[in-house]
């Protein structure tokens, strides 16, 4: 045993602090807090609230370059979303930021009754979406999307990388009414570049086309979908990749179309439990407009997931590149 | 109407008022069959003093900037609110023959997007006051003098969320947050003080850094005073006024009616009400 411990390098959990940046890949530091500081150098509307995780969701940025616009909550998720709505009433556009887990089971209701029943225009903009830490249940926020998703008049958006946050920061506070963005946080990878990539709140973009597979995701399960693109095609696999930013309302047009052409794998790829997220959106958008492509889902089980290392929790779970990658092959099979 | 504009209302004006709004609220109740009427007659004298002496407003104007923001964190409390909404001018005295029908401003509970004058969508407990910091958070960004009032029952001291709210009103040293607290001691399951004991209620708000005032909610005199405490108090804290009210006040059959959050009013029992109101009061009006 002590053998085997000493002979391979020990994965850490590294939860408070963890990035889903792989090592060596490029990065930005804290994209929502500098992108936030500049829009509010524009917009005197803006303002920043948390619920005792300014750090932990890159908010320190912005308190940093607004003091006067910053407003600590202290660890009350209940009072921020209510405060929030506060003062949206009063004609601020607050960034409320916490953990998706808080947001979402925590205040629910204060999202629902005080902040979307009267179309307030509060971004909610959260750390930690789906299996992004290793802490557990507690901390793992696997069902934040099929959570938020009944809610009317409420956009939800997840970005993938730190060129898109930097985007979808300024659109999403362009938007009257409220939205809730999952977040990246820390080093942020940097992807999207590449592709010339635009965010447009509400639209899907394909990233590339493919004749084999085509891979529709959100979030940084866009970015894995790009490498297991990559790979499968060194073995002769063509893939495309659909990515949908904007999960409520979505782009159906673009999903249905990519859906109609035919001889093709449709995947979805969501870093989010199997129930009520962006695949069983787009499964019932497919079925309402009767297009019915080979369908398969790469998500989360709908399960209490474990602690522990990042990387061998998205292998286990069949989220990483490789997992995601094997999975698609002995499909096409 | 500007209150503040006018002149000090009298008291016998003052009482004259709430005479009103309990009898709006009564016609409402006849509407339906139904309401919160017992909370509406205890509450009567508080909106009176409200919205005839305390609070700034147009009521040709609702969403004026100037005015005072009035939050009714219990929406169930609509009934009470509607009348004195009519009371102050800024609903049609009409309209209170539409209360709780389809397609009406004025639901059985309260909702912004609903009624002019109603601040915020109430009904699910515990929100007023959160919202009312954000509020009042707002207004002292915007160097805009006015008051947020939030109203809420005594079953929301039951709520975490309203000592997330009164935690951090001391923190920020929210002075133009005044809270009122209708201690009627009735929630939906009996007495609040045996659902969930809150006493002593006036050291809690204390506690967490309130200005504080314990009031008769159905005393003109004290209800003055306390108001005008509350907005005159010097210190660089939120105020709270704690308001013992009386469920049925004004109607003696329904005061003596076996007490329940939800108070059985018989058909014929409304005019009944309404007619032992009119005795009581020296000006009579016509239904």
């Amino acid at each position: 045993m002590s053998a085997t411990l000493t002979a391979r390098p020990r994965l850490t959990t590294s939860a408070m602090i963890a990035s889903i940046a792989a090592e060596g890949q490029r990065t930005r530091p804290a994209p929502f807090g500098h992108a936030l500081a500049e829009l509010a150098d524009r917009r005197p509307d803006i303002v920043g609230m948390t619920a005792d995780l300014g750090k932990y969701t890159d908010l320190h940025i912005f308190a940093k370059a607004h003091p006067d616009r910053y407003f600590q909550m202290g660890m009350a998720e209940q009072l921020l979303m209510g405060a929030a709505g506060g003062l949206a009433k009063e004609g601020f556009v607050p960034f409320a930021t916490t953990y998706a887990v808080f947001a979402s089971r925590r205040a629910y209701d204060f999202v629902h009754q005080v902040i979307a029943e009267e179309n307030l225009n509060v971004k909610i903009v959260c750390a930690l979406p789906g299996l992004t830490t290793g802490y557990g249940p507690s901390h793992q926020a696997t069902e934040d999307i099929a959570i938020f998703r009944g809610v009317p008049n409420l956009t939800i958006v997840d970005p993938c990388d730190a060129v898109e946050i930097e985007q979808a920061v300024p659109a999403i506070a362009a938007h009257c009414g409220p939205v809730y963005m999952r977040l990246l946080r820390g080093q942020v990878p940097v992807v999207l570049d590449e592709y010339g990539y635009k965010f447009e709140l509400g639209k899907a973009k394909l990233l590339r086309d493919g004749r084999d597979v085509v891979i529709v995701s959100s979030g940084f399960m866009t970015m894995r979908a790009l490498e297991v693109a990559n790979l499968l095609g060194a073995d002769g696999v063509d893939v495309g990749v659909l990515h949908v930013p904007t999960i409520k309302p979505l782009d159906e047009e673009a999903i249905v179309r990519e859906a109609s052409r035919s001889g093709r794998l449709f995947v979805v790829a969501e870093n989010h439990s199997t129930v009520g997220g962006l695949g069983e959106a787009i499964a019932g958008t497919l079925l309402r407009a009767g297009v019915a492509p080979a369908f398969r889902q790469i998500a989360l089980p709908d399960a209490f997931l474990d602690a522990g290392a990042l990387p061998t929790l998205h292998d286990k779970y069949g989220i990483s590149a490789a997992a995601m990658t094997t999975s698609i092959k002995s499909w096409l099979q | 109407m500007n209150g503040i504009a006018e002149p000090r209302l009298e008291r016998a004006a003052l009482a004259s008022s709430a005479y009103r709004i309990r009898r709006f609220a009564l016609r409402m109740g006849e509407v339906q069959g139904q309401g919160y009427i017992g909370q509406a007659l205890g509450m009567a004298d508080v909106l009176a003093v409200a919205y005839r002496h305390a609070l700034r407003y147009r009521a040709e104007d609702p969403k004026w900037e100037g005015r005072d923001r009035f939050l009714l964190s219990h929406g169930h409390y609509a009934i009470a609110f509607y009348a004195a909404l009519i009371e102050a001018g800024i609903v049609p005295e009409q309209e209170l023959e539409t209360y709780g029908c389809d397609d009406s401003r004025l639901p059985m509970s309260g909702m912004a997007t609903y009624t002019p004058g109603m601040e915020m969508s109430g009904g699910s407990l515990g929100q007023g006051l959160v919202i009312a910091v954000g509020m009042a958070l707002g207004l002292r960004q915007k160097n805009n003098p006015a008051f947020v009032y939030n109203c809420m029952s005594d079953g929301e001291l039951d709520e975490g969320s309203t000592w997330e709210a009164a935690l951090s009103a001391a923190h920020f040293g929210l002075s133009n947050l005044i809270c009122l607290v209708d201690i009627n001691n009735q929630q939906a399951d009996g007495q609040s003080t045996k659902v969930l004991g809150f006493e002593p209620i006036a050291d809690k708000w204390a506690a967490f850094g309130w200005f504080v005032q314990r009031v008769n909610g159905n005393d003109m005199d004290a209800l003055v005073d306390a108001f005008d405490a509350a907005r005159e108090h010097a210190a660089a804290q939120p105020r709270v006024i704690l308001l013992d009210t009386k469920m049925g006040k004004g109607v003696p059959f329904l005061e003596a009616r076996e007490k329940n959050h939800f108070m059985q009013v018989a058909a014929p029992e409304w005019q009944q009400a309404i007619a032992i109101l009119d005795a009581s009061h020296n000006e009579p009006e016509k239904a």
